[in-house]
């Protein structure tokens, strides 16, 4: 199937996601994503970052999609042509997004602990406005726990269900949902029952924000003061294939968490034992330094060799007039 | 006289009843069409009728019906959406409460065209009462062996359900319906899969309004042909009207579509005209979320013509001069009316019932509400009016499911034709008059 996204075809199988065909293409037209995942089945569609336009549906049927579509969540047609970046129209409806993503969202990332490897801080430096609109007070809950490892912000959460969707389909049993509605809704434990499972610090890993982090690094140090390593060890469990990221400060083990993508999507969920309980060196065998491939603020300091992927990035953000959070002041 | 064809036996007593709607002419669809129609041919005379969903979107019923996949050995659903819950709207209702076996008729016709060997009525749950009717209305059916196996004498067997929701807007919107129905949290699915192919459970299912499953029955028995010589154009057929507002007669009508809208409004048939003999000021012709018309574009079209109470003459003009005839929930509004005040109490439902899956509808409407409890608390600014248009704008057309649009039309409307009333608003806060009361009767805090 052939689809052209900003100009650039690209040929792929039937079944293939908008966003995938993007992807494929590079991250010069990949659209932002925040809701989906892609290991996680019905992820997706939410969130609306990722919105685009179909100026031609198909060869067969050459009418533009009236509204914008989630190309996450849309599959490709043949002769289907697609505007992202190149169309003003997506990236004024994007900023939208963005804005209505923040504005329940406390902007207080110098004392978040997510900050520096988080989506929608790096959603909002490139597709944001500089200023919020909205006056009125924010929504606010209380943290509270979730089990002894995971820490719930809710203030922070920006309902992208990726978590309901990990206990749904990775964890056994459901104790994870969602309570309220609209702007009230909230990820809940029914009702405050702990997650107590195998894999449920997953859940840590895929909240792109700052709502659920993991309470035995919490406030630690700054991601991007921490030394990221790719380790693996000969995980019992035969669900966990023991494939992780150790991040270190000196020889100490901060923290462990899965290995993320390109996009920042994890592939292999691991077990809480390599989470949590496996903090010593001679637990894993270290491969070596983590190959940081995304434009964030963890890719600061000592990854140089990620120059050219930052060009290639840069030049994407520069040509749309964002700014350059590489450049000293 | 116009032609009734749902509800002109509403007034005959214990029409409820099967005994008296069995006299009144009723179960005759469905003698018709199992004794001496094929399904196919039940499906076709609905497509001829050019009967259009009632629920709002006002789809061709028939065609809907014909993008039903069949595949073998899978199930398929009828649902009909008796989930009623735009703002202005409770024909629905009437019809239920008072002609209930006109709707099991017509669960029991469809089904039948459409292969389901089940089906469910999806009822709001506010109208537990009516549910109650209708489950009673059931049960006489099956009693009388209307519903069952061998309906009939024929191999055609049915069973027919009531489910009662747990009272969310939302779960009107088909798919969210149909989640709900499966004992899940009524939030909307995201499209495709459309329910034609995977509805309820993952079986190809048609989900209807009740009004659209009612107006089954005449079209068999009359014919399809018959029926489209009712009505305008595309717009076939009668239709029930909820009249609200400041009327003198409100209440449901059945109107022959294509009636103008003037003598809607002012003949004694109908709404009787303006109540206490004020003036007409604006019209909210189908349900809360469509734009809001002023006098002069609700009563003509933007050229001049007679606008008329059919799906084309009402859109006509597109959003800019014109309307939809949506779920045909008909408020009027006369003199006295603050726009501003009607839209705040619009953009509070839509605010409460955004079932928070999708960004904009969440945080959107949220914020809209906000910025318009400002103005009417007098601390709003021309920015603010601004603003308001800009959210509206970045809702429509970004979401989910069409709650985000039923958000955004309506602030789109007022502002596009009564600016002027934002903008006196926030330059003379002393001229918004009665907005304690108001607030009292809403139960909203003073600010
Ligand atoms: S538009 Fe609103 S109601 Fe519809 S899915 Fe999105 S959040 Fe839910
Ligand atoms: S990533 Fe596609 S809608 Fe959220």
């Amino acid at each position: 199937m052939k689809v052209t996204i900003d100009g650039i075809e690209i040929d792929v199988p039937k079944g293939t996601t908008i966003l995938q065909a993007a992807r494929m293409i590079g991250p010069e037209v990949a659209p932002p994503t925040m809701c989906y995942h892609s290991e996680l089945k019905t992820s997706g569609g939410y969130c609306r970052t990722c919105i685009v336009k179909v100026t031609q549906g198909s060869t067969a049927n050459p009418n533009p999609m009236p509204k914008p579509v989630a190309s996450c969540r849309t599959e490709v047609m043949d002769g289907m042509v697609v505007q992202n970046v190149t169309s003003p129209e997506v990236l004024e409806a994007r900023k939208g997004v963005v804005e209505f993503l923040l504005l329940n969202h406390p902007l207080d990332c110098p004392v978040c602990d997510q900050a520096g490897e988080c989506n929608l801080q790096d959603l909002a430096y490139g597709h944001g406005a500089a200023n919020t609109r909205y006056e009125f007070e924010r929504r606010e809950f209380d943290p509270i726990d979730i089990g002894d490892k995971i820490k719930l912000h809710m203030n922070r959460c920006i309902m992208c269900f990726r978590c309901v969707k990990v206990c749904e389909q990775i964890t056994d049993g459901r104790v994870h949902g969602v309570v309220h509605r609209g702007e009230n809704a909230e990820i809940s434990t029914y009702i405050e029952k702990a997650i107590d499972n195998d894999f449920s610090g997953n859940v840590i890993d895929v909240c792109p924000v700052g709502a659920l982090t993991d309470k035995t690094f919490r406030f630690k140090q700054r991601v991007w003061f921490t030394n990221p390593m790719d380790a693996h060890r000969n995980c019992e469990n035969p669900k966990c294939k023991g494939l992780v990221r150790l991040w270190l400060k000196g020889d100490e083990i901060l923290r462990v968490t899965a290995r993320k993508d390109q996009w920042d999507e994890v592939h292999d969920f691991i077990c809480n034992t390599c989470r949590y309980d496996k903090k010593k060196k001679t637990d894993w065998v270290i491969e070596g330094p983590t190959q940081v491939n995304r434009h964030s603020v963890i890719s600061q300091n000592h990854y140089n060799h990620l120059n050219e992927l930052k060009v290639q990035v840069m030049k994407q953000q520069k040509a749309l007039g964002f700014m350059d959070i590489n450049k000293q002041p | 006289m116009g032609k009734k064809l749902l509800i002109h036996n509403d007034k005959v007593p214990n029409i409820h009843t099967l005994d008296v709607y069995r006299a009144h002419g009723g179960y005759a669809s469905v003698e018709k069409a199992l004794k001496t129609m094929t399904p196919d041919q039940v499906t076709d005379e609905v497509k001829k009728s050019g009967l259009r969903g009632r629920g709002g979107a006002g789809f061709p019923t028939g065609m809907k019906w014909s993008f039903l996949a069949k595949p073998e050995g899978v199930p398929r659903y009828l649902v009909c959406n008796a989930d009623e819950s735009e703002p202005g709207t409770f024909k629905d209702r009437y019809l239920m409460e008072k002609i209930p076996h006109a709707l099991i008729e017509g669960m029991i016709t469809s089904s039948y065209a459409l292969g389901a060997k089940t089906s469910y009525i999806y009822i709001r749950g506010e109208y537990f009462y009516v549910a109650r009717i209708v489950e009673k209305a059931i049960e006489e059916a099956y009693a009388a062996g209307w519903l069952g196996k061998n309906i009939l004498g024929t191999d055609f067997s049915h069973d027919c359900y009531v489910q009662v929701g747990g009272g969310a807007y939302i779960c009107g919107e088909e798919t969210a319906l149909l989640e709900s129905l499966e004992g899940k949290r009524g939030n909307p699915r995201i499209k495709p899969p459309f329910p034609a192919v995977a509805g309820l459970w993952g079986c190809p299912t048609v989900v209807n309004n009740v009004e659209t499953i009612a107006a089954v029955c005449p079209i068999v028995n009359m014919g399809g042909e018959e029926y489209a010589k009712i009505g305008i154009g595309k717009s076939t057929g009668t239709k029930l009207i909820s009249a609200s507002g400041h009327i003198n007669k409100p209440g449901v009508y059945e109107i022959e579509l294509g009636i103008p809208v003037e003598e809607f409004i002012y003949s004694e048939e109908y709404c009787g005209g303006i109540r206490n003999g004020k003036k007409l000021k604006a019209v909210v012709a189908g349900g809360s979320s469509v734009p809001i018309l002023p006098t002069e574009l609700i009563l003509k079209t933007a050229k001049g013509e007679p606008r008329l109470m059919s799906y084309e003459s009402l859109g006509d003009g597109g959003f800019q001069t014109g309307t939809m005839l949506g779920s045909g929930g008909f408020i009027a509004m006369d003199e006295d009316t603050s726009i501003v005040k009607n839209l705040f109490t619009f953009s509070r439902f839509y605010h409460h019932e955004s079932c928070g899956q999708c960004s904009p509808c969440r945080e959107g409407t949220g914020w809209m509400e906000r910025i318009l409890k400002k103005i009417l608390d007098g601390r709003g600014t021309e920015a603010d009016v601004e603003l308001l248009w800009d959210i509206q704008s970045k809702i429509e057309g970004k979401t989910i499911c069409p709650l985000g649009e039923a958000a955004a039309w309506p602030v789109a409307a007022a502002l596009r034709h009564f600016k002027h009333e934002f903008i006196d608003y926030v330059k003379n806060p002393k001229n918004i008059k009665d907005v304690k009361h108001y607030f009292r009767l809403n139960n909203l805090v003073e600010a």
